[in-house]
């Protein structure tokens, strides 16, 4: 089982899920989250004076798949998350080592 | 007509008879009823009732086009109307002066309705002062700010109850409002420097034109207090405010109100001395409302000192953005508004038909303001910012308060170009070469364009207002008129102001900083003072998000870069 992590920016959220249901993901947990990447935020005026944007605000999703689906549905996010322009995010992918659904108590691939 | 009416009535009868000729047809027997045959009887007695309103109404004539005034020229010219005024038998040699009476009345009758109009508008300004503080500064001292600009209405209507009032106005009289003066000034030669009639509202001070005309005097005085708080916001100490909203009402605002007022000796150098144009005018408080409390926003601002992280250790200024634009210009619009009243209402008499030309000089004026700040801010940042765009309208607004009733359109234009300009470089200037940190631009809205208003008007009068003023004959004329010396008047006015605000305040603030102190302590500053101060959160049940966090507050040691983050807006 693998874990499909994505960092994007909010308003691509709704076409992400999409591809990434798409292409075989069955579920997904969304935060609203705040960083920055190798630019670094950037730099707004206000009344005159300026500041700095340190942290942009992003979309974190999280997909819990099959070894066989992770790196399509990892495919698809990238691609659908994509707009070319600075600040679009990162996707990885990390292996899970145990998981359990809460209301049957199954557990690996079963609880999917 | 009619016998559409009648038609319906008669339907309205018919109906329910149909309905009872259908169900017999389909064979039920009296009181028993079907689905069908109760949705119809709904329907039946629902059509009957609507025939029966429709023909009742037509049958009384709401239709018909017989009756009633229309164009409104009978309107008060029939008998009774007449008799209201000149009873029957009222002996021939008394009618005139009965009528002459009358019409004195309703001249004030006009005038003290249109005061009290205006009056009413000015004090809606104080939710616009509250949503422009509050939505220009941070949301963990929101509930903070905007109590400093609620209890600020208390504090003024008490101060300018106790003494405020009498110590201003007690010798004004005004025939166009009935007012007579309630007591003499004090006054050195000729010059007055202090009126003191009608404390408590006792006395010869219980009468409807006092009243009224302190009423409308009151929201101003208040709109002068508010103004500070805004400049001193997320740090002032809440019971150091208490003190200075009675301060400002009872003391600093009526002292040099009464010198341009209330028959004052700035008032009276066209009279006497020098013998300057009209002597110093401020129609409706440019200087007495607007510079008052932004010289004192200064003092007041650097006194206290700027909020933590405002300034990073060279010095060099950090903006710390306001948590709610839209908040903030609902309220900007809420004052462009009330303004119709400050300045229109400044005329306290409708009958002076003067106020259409105050009206439209000030939307003239706050129109250019907006626009030449906005593009000022686009021209110089890039960026038409709109925080600033708020303060530009404010700007020429404030600007146009004094000269409105005095200077035609096109110098109303150009006043509110200049101020729009002036606001930018004063909200930067103030910020980068004073170091006063003032969150929403009160010392540059209000002082900066509050003096320029006064000057203003020494430059632009016309000579087509303000005959008689002052007790000076003759029309106000600027220095692009001819009279120097009114401009004289007005810059001595302003400098005057300055003076005495300064004085008054600085002492005021360093005392109170030396007694109960002036400012919030530190930790509660960070965490935001709704929660130490208030007891209260603004927003309890939001999670607000800040993607500056980190940056505002910075450096090393106690006040860290964590700090900014965690500083109340993120609280949940």
């Amino acid at each position: 089982m693998k874990s499909v992590i994505a960092v994007i920016k909010p308003h691509k959220l709704e076409e992400v899920k999409e591809a990434a249901l798409a292409a075989g993901a069955h579920g997904m947990t969304v935060t609203e989250v705040q960083g920055f990447g190798r630019q670094r935020g950037h730099t707004e005026v206000y009344r005159g004076a300026e500041y700095k944007i340190d942290f942009v605000p992003k979309v974190r999703i999280e997909i819990l798949a099959d070894d066989s689906d992770a790196l399509d549905i990892a495919d698809a996010v990238v691609k659908a998350a994509r707009t070319d322009k600075i600040g679009d995010g990162k996707v990885w992918v990390t292996p899970v080592e145990h998981l359990a659904r809460v209301r049957t108590g199954e557990i690996g691939p079963d609880a999917l | 007509m009619y016998v559409v009416s009648v038609v319906l009535l008669v339907g309205a009868l018919l109906t329910p008879a149909v309905y009872r000729w259908r169900r017999r047809k389909a064979g039920l027997r009296a009181g028993e009823l079907t689905q069908v045959y109760r949705r119809r009887l709904v329907r039946a007695l629902v059509a009957s009732l609507v025939f029966l309103i429709l023909g009742l109404t037509g049958l009384a004539g709401v239709a018909s086009a017989s009756n009633g005034d229309k164009n409104g020229v009978k309107t008060g010219t029939d008998k009774t109307s007449v008799t209201a005024i000149v009873p029957v038998g009222t002996p021939q040699d008394q009618v005139l002066p009965t009528v002459t009476q009358q019409v004195a009345r309703d001249h004030l009758a006009i005038n003290y309705a249109w005061l009290t109009v205006g009056g009413i508008l000015v004090l809606f300004m104080q939710a616009g002062f509250a949503l422009v503080e509050t939505g220009f500064t941070r949301a963990k001292n929101a509930a903070h700010t905007m109590m400093m600009n609620l209890v600020i209405f208390a504090l003024g209507v008490a101060g300018w109850f106790v003494c405020g009032y009498a110590l201003m106005f007690g010798a004004v009289s005004n025939p166009g409002l009935g007012i007579t003066p309630l007591s003499g000034s004090l006054h050195v030669g000729h010059w007055n420097l202090i009126a003191h009639g009608g404390f408590f509202l006792g006395g010869h001070a219980y009468d409807v034109g006092i009243m009224g005309f302190f009423f409308f005097q009151l929201v101003f005085m208040d709109a002068t207090a508010t103004i500070p708080t805004g400049a001193m916001a997320e740090r002032f100490k809440f019971s150091a405010f208490i003190v200075w909203g009675l301060f400002a009402s009872m003391l600093l605002y009526p002292v040099y109100g009464n010198w341009v007022w209330g028959g004052g000796w700035l008032s009276q150098l066209g009279v006497f001395g020098p013998q300057w144009g009209h002597g110093a005018l401020d129609f409706a408080g440019s200087g007495v409302v607007h510079a008052m409390g932004g010289v004192a926003a200064f003092w007041g601002a650097k006194i206290l000192g700027p909020r933590i992280g405002k300034y990073d250790k060279n010095g060099k200024p950090r903006a710390i953005p306001g948590h709610h634009l839209p908040m903030a210009f609902l309220g900007t619009m809420i004052l462009l508004v009330g303004w119709m009243g400050f300045n229109g209402a400044s005329t306290f008499a409708a009958t002076d038909f003067r106020f259409m030309v105050v009206i439209v000089n000030t939307i003239l004026a706050s129109a250019f303001g907006l626009l030449s700040a906005m593009f000022t801010m686009w021209w110089k940042y890039g960026k038409p910012d709109p925080s600033m765009t708020c303060n530009g309208l404010l700007a020429g607004l404030v600007a146009i308060t004094a000269p409105c009733a005095y200077v035609a359109p096109w110098a109303a234009m150009v006043i509110g170009l200049v101020a729009g300009v002036l606001v930018v470089v004063a909200v930067v200037g103030v910020d980068q070469w004073f170091h006063v940190d003032d969150p929403v631009g009160a010392v540059a809205v209000h002082g900066v364009n509050g003096l320029w208003g006064v000057l203003a008007l020494g430059l632009f009068a016309d000579g087509t207002y303000g005959f008689g003023f002052n007790g000076v004959s003759g029309p106000v004329k600027g220095l692009f008129y001819g009279d120097a010396g009114q401009f004289m008047a007005q810059l001595t006015s302003a400098i005057v102001l300055v003076l005495w605000c300064s004085l008054a305040t600085i002492l005021f603030f360093v005392i109170v900083k030396r007694t109960i102190g002036l400012r919030s302590n530190e930790a509660d500053e960070i965490a935001g003072l709704d929660l130490p101060e208030m007891g209260a959160l603004a927003y309890p049940d939001f999670l607000l998000h800040r993607s500056d966090a980190g940056h505002v507050v910075e450096g090393p040691a106690t006040v860290s870069a964590g700090s900014g983050a965690s500083s109340g807006t993120e609280r949940s």
